[in-house]
């Protein structure tokens, strides 16, 4: 399953940075994306291993709404998704 | 306690609450009967029939009381689908339907139909054209649109979708529970389902509206009430109070939806003026005239519906922390929006501007302390 804004843009590139926040229920790993994304530098990729169903949707919809880029969401053989953000600005 | 749930049941219409003391001792007997009373009874039960018949644009025959608006949902998809079974065995329904379309639908899929979901815009609306081509599709035998969705308040394009259906011959289904009573009823619907404890009725009582001329099979047990669609004795006094309820909100709908719509644009526009990082859901105009959604980022939903209760404000969320099942709304996800620190607002008739001011007010720092809880600096 991957998420309807994927585009090809940054994809392939590897992560900077892996936040995990499996077993965290939102807005745990929107709050560490947001609190982390900082760390990386611009263009690079931020990769969020989540397995709450709600982070599927709004780690996107935190991309979208904060003009940063939502990469892809890839499924995890355990379960979840890493989930691809490419800093902006 | 400022109540702002009503998209979940509206309080009990004071005529209503009349109504039904009096009609549970003039409408207690069996309508079905031939002695005085059962045809006083009978007589009440028809009189409702026709009240309700009217104010949603049917016949009185072609509408039948169900013991809730899920029944009528229900009864309503899986008869339509039976009575089309030669037609074919697709049924079209919207992403945002209400889960009791959503469920009949899975229904219809184990039982070896198929199902067909339409895609919504980030408003949480169908493309007419989408819908409409679906719903042409050969082997179709029922499409389902809500007449405004019940998370966010989005209207449907009805008419354009209709259009479309009868264009292919394929019956169109209305979920209508949210609209019924505070704005008119869209025309061409083939099925027509509402709940009456969304307009001011007392629970139990649901309204299916089926067309003449629609084939419609119960898919239950055979039973002689509600002209064979619905089993079971009727609730004659939550149905006459049902009645009274919509007769009068109807009356007076045009101006309280405009109050009450006006109340909603305030909150729409000031919730993002006054607390950062806010999403406000659905769409701004061709939407339900008392239904509000906002999503507060890095804000967990259930501290917020509990500090809101405890400042007296009843309000509802379709974050996954609030629900049963720990998935967010399937109407958020299919919308794509922000899912989690989400509010429903839906204003009861008669809610004050004092209050929705009050809510306005005090927003704000409960969504700070909770970022802060959190660990989310300002």
């Amino acid at each position: 399953m991957t998420a309807g804004q994927t585009t090809a843009e940054g994809a392939g590139q590897p992560p900077a940075l892996t936040i995990d926040a499996l077993g965290k229920k939102c807005p745990i790993p929107i709050i560490m994306l947001a609190q982390q994304i900082n760390d990386v530098p611009r263009e690079a990729i931020v990769s969020v291993l989540a397995d709450d169903p709600a982070a599927f949707t709004d780690i996107p919809a935190w991309c979208r709404l904060k003009s940063h880029h939502h990469v892809a969401s890839h499924e995890l053989p355990s379960g979840g998704w890493a989930i691809h953000v490419r800093r902006n600005y | 306690m400022a109540y702002f749930d009503a998209a979940s049941t509206e309080p009990l219409h004071p005529q209503a609450r009349e109504a039904l003391i009096e009609a549970l001792d003039a409408g207690w007997a069996d309508p079905a009967r031939l002695y005085g009373p059962a045809r006083r009874a009978r007589m009440l039960l028809e009189q409702a029939r026709a009240e309700v018949a009217e104010v949603i644009g049917a016949r009185p025959d072609e509408v039948s009381f169900t013991a809730s608006g899920t029944q009528a949902v229900h009864l309503g998809v899986l008869g339509a689908l039976l009575g089309r079974r030669r037609a074919g065995r697709r049924l079209v329904v919207s992403a945002v339907e209400h889960s009791a379309v959503l469920h009949a639908a899975a229904l219809h899929e184990r039982d070896g139909g198929t199902v067909e979901t339409v895609g919504v815009n980030r408003a949480g609306a169908v493309d007419p054209a989408a819908f409409g081509a679906a719903a042409g599709a050969e082997g179709t035998a029922l499409a389902c649109l809500q007449s405004a969705n019940h998370e966010v308040g989005t209207l449907q394009p009805v008419a354009e979708a209709a259009a479309a259906c009868a264009e292919a011959g394929v019956p169109l289904l209305v979920d209508a529970a949210q609209t019924v009573g505070r704005a008119p009823v869209p025309a061409d619907w083939s099925v027509l389902a509402a709940s009456a404890h969304k307009w001011g009725g007392p629970a139990g009582v649901g309204v299916l509206a089926v067309r003449k001329g629609v084939r419609w099979r119960s898919p239950l047990p055979e039973d002689d009430r509600e002209r064979r669609r619905v089993p079971g004795f009727e609730n004659v006094p939550a149905i006459i109070a049902a009645a009274v309820a919509l007769r009068a909100v109807a009356a007076d709908a045009a101006r309280e939806s405009a109050r009450l719509s006006a109340l909603v644009d305030r909150i729409r526009s000031e919730v993002p003026r006054t607390v950062p990082d806010v999403e406000v859901i659905g769409d701004p105009v061709a939407r339900a005239p008392h239904i509000v959604t906002f999503s507060c980022l890095y804000v967990d939903g259930e501290a917020l519906l509990t500090e809101l209760d405890r400042a007296g404000f009843a309000v509802s969320s379709g974050s996954s922390c609030t629900a049963s099942t720990l998935r967010p709304s399937h109407v958020l996800e299919a919308m794509g929006v922000l899912t989690h620190g989400n509010l429903r607002v839906s204003l009861p008739r008669g809610a004050s501007a004092a209050d929705v001011d009050r809510f306005l007010a005090a927003l704000p720092d409960m969504v700070k302390r909770i970022r802060e809880d959190a660990g989310m600096q300002p």
